[in-house]
């Protein structure tokens, strides 16, 4: 293939042979992404920077780790206290495990915000839930790893769930231990699964999420396409080059981040238990349940909506279901105003409502049950699968507000009506968003 | 020889595609059967599931005793007069109170589900999710309640049962506790896991 780049030198010896160029050109150096990115908009790529941090972190501690149900525990606490270094390196894992899902369930929570998650980002949308349910299968393969009291009831109770499917249930949950009870043999696979199988996939994915959301563009704040209005030469008039105006910005972001890990992994590793929960500082005893089960901080929620339901199967489905019902978002959502700013105050109701549920449940899953909880749990699951359930409805018949044709413009568009009149100058904007109110 | 568009016959391409991908995905799905089969437990695990003896000479009355069988543990309770005598009185709180859809040996399927009434022998696993749950003999403690008899709950999802094992109405765990097979060799002789002599 002829180098259609020109480049010269060794650059232009690789661009005839490899698309080096081209690929810096359509992903970073001519990626045009908007120009009002805000502060949710720095928890893909912090993402990013956790993920490499696990897969680094990981390998070098798959170099002392032992996965045999007699080792497990004992190598992990000479990882602590023999290991040079091997306390830092456990605790950057451990600490990275809460903070990926901390700073994916922001990046999930911009998505609600802006409507990132609509048409024509539906298969980005797609491709990001199959990245959680990696997330989620290879946070819970992990966590059996050290082989502690909580590492062993855990799963112990994550496989039964797959007992209450009718029929196959009770030979589901034995192919999965390969044993009669979860053992070494549970463990063995478990780590494979860990350190080989879900990495690979998850890293595919995040490959299939980056290209499927560079070749539709990145959303931003607003709401509105940029690609919309384009130069001659299909720039869009809009958009700023991610590189080096987003890079740099990123990178500002990484080292805020990094502050924050630094913080957390010198000083509080444990999380106040919520990070590495206290049970699994204990080895695992298949005779004795420890007296307070609890998932690790960020399945809770689901754990409450588990809990809060009398019966085993209608549990395990209602469980399910609350991760399901994410993947069909972009089609419970009917309205077509992309970002909040511009949406109705029944999404605005519905939304608050929903954080306020996810939060109150992730605290209920937390805690031993008892009465109380179990009530509270059982009010904000039905808040949570109404804000699915009843989307089609109140979406669709959600009074919205004009949105602007672009980026830093204000329009007036009657949602429908199909008439729009555009204010072109930026300075403009403010007076007319004003006006408007 | 040189191909051109009037060359290309459609439906051979066609045929052929289809046929090379059907018997490939036959191959494929053979070749899946070892990787899938290989999950299953391995002749070693199968054949550890020994019966257990246990030896309830030194069991008092009220006591339990925990035992490990195929890696679960087994309980033994020596139950007091006054603890059988609760167990009829709790029927109609109990979604399962005869035992019909619960699982247990024949000689088990009775109101105190054990082969000799006082002495109860129980896989102490719960029917939900497969926690361990805790003893709870003492009547009316206050997280329990003051109608609670004495019997077992679940710290993981507050599953709760009688001293017989048989799970209370309005809880996540849908049967009561299973009874594995044992038998006594001798009053204080207990084996775990066999039913004759063999």
């Amino acid at each position: 293939m002829a180098n259609t780049q020109g480049t010269t030198g060794l650059r232009g010896w690789i661009d005839e042979r490899f698309p080096l160029t081209q690929l810096w050109r359509e992903h970073l150096g001519e990626y045009f992404a908007p120009p009002n990115f805000n502060f949710f908009y720095i928890f893909g790529v912090l993402s990013l920077v956790v993920l490499i941090n696990q897969l680094l972190t990981g390998l070098w501690l798959t170099m002392n780790y032992k996965p045999a149900a007699d080792l497990a525990f004992g190598s992990v606490e000479s990882i602590m206290r023999d290991v040079r270094w091997g306390w830092l390196i456990r605790y950057m894992h451990s600490t990275g495990a809460s903070a990926f899902f901390i700073v994916v369930y922001l990046h999930m929570f911009r998505a609600l915000l802006y409507g990132s998650y609509k048409k024509p980002r539906e298969l980005v949308w797609l491709v990001g839930m199959l990245i959680f349910l990696c997330l989620m299968a290879e946070s819970f393969f992990g966590y059996l790893l050290p082989w502690g009291q909580m590492s062993y009831w855990g799963a112990q109770v994550i496989i039964s769930l797959f007992g209450a499917i009718p029929g196959i249930g009770d030979d589901l949950t034995l192919w999965i231990r390969g044993d009669y009870v979860v053992s070494d043999a549970t463990l063995n696979r478990f780590f494979a699964l860990h350190v080989m199988a879900i990495p690979i996939a998850l890293l595919g994915l995040v490959v299939a999420h980056v290209i499927a959301l560079h070749h539709v563009g990145s959303n931003n704040p607003e709401g509105v396409e940029i690609k919309k209005y384009t130069d001659e030469k299909g720039k869009p008039l809009d958009g700023i080059p991610f590189h080096p105006y987003y890079t740099v910005k990123d990178i500002v972001g990484i080292i805020v981040f990094l502050f924050f890990a630094a913080f957390v992994i010198f000083f509080w590793p444990d999380g106040g238990g919520y990070f590495l929960e206290h049970p699994n500082f204990e080895p695992a005893d298949p005779l004795r349940t420890p007296p307070h089960i609890a998932p690790v901080w960020y399945f809770t929620p689901y754990y409450a909506i588990l809990r809060a339901i009398p019966d085993k199967l209608l549990g395990v489905i209602a469980m399910g279901g609350s991760i399901v019902l994410l993947f069909f978002l972009p089609w419970l959502d009917r309205c077509p105003v992309k970002s909040i700013r511009y949406r109705g105050a029944s999404w605005k109701v519905a939304l608050t409502l929903f954080a306020i549920a996810f939060l109150i449940l992730g605290y209920c899953g937390s805690q031993p049950p008892n009465t109380t909880l179990t009530m509270l749990s059982r009010i904000f699951a039905v808040v949570y699968f109404g804000f699915f359930l009843l989307m089609p409805f109140y979406t669709s018949i959600e009074k919205t507000k004009p949105v602007p044709d672009r980026v830093g413009h204000q329009t007036v568009v009657i949602h429908g009506a199909g008439e729009s009149k555009s204010a072109v100058a930026f300075g403009e904007v403010d007076k007319a968003r004003m006006q408007s109110q | 020889m040189s191909s051109t568009a009037d060359e290309i016959n459609p439906g051979r391409r066609r045929l052929l595609t289809v046929a090379a991908s059907v018997v490939g995905g036959v191959g494929v799905a053979y070749a899946l059967a070892p990787f899938i089969q290989s999950w299953w437990p391995s002749e070693r695990a199968q054949a550890a599931g020994a019966p257990v003896e246990v030896d309830i000479s030194k069991l008092d009355e009220g006591a339990r005793l925990t035992v490990e069988w195929r890696g679960q543990p087994v309980w033994i309770v020596k139950r007091t007069p006054q603890m059988l005598a609760a167990l009829p009185t709790l029927n109609d709180q109990l979604r399962d109170p005869d035992s019909n859809q619960s699982v247990q040996p024949p000689y088990a399927k009775n109101i105190q589900r054990s082969m000799k009434p006082e002495l109860l022998v129980m896989k102490g696993v719960c029917t939900h999710l497969g926690c361990s749950p805790t003893y709870r003999p003492d009547v009316a403690p206050p997280d329990l309640g003051p109608a609670w008899k004495g019997g077992f709950f679940c710290p993981c999802h507050g599953s709760r049962f009688d001293l017989a094992g048989r799970v209370f109405q309005g809880v996540p765990a849908p049967l009561n506790m299973e009874v594995p097979p044992y038998q006594f060799i001798t009053d204080t002789l207990v084996v775990i896991g066999a039913e004759r002599n063999a």
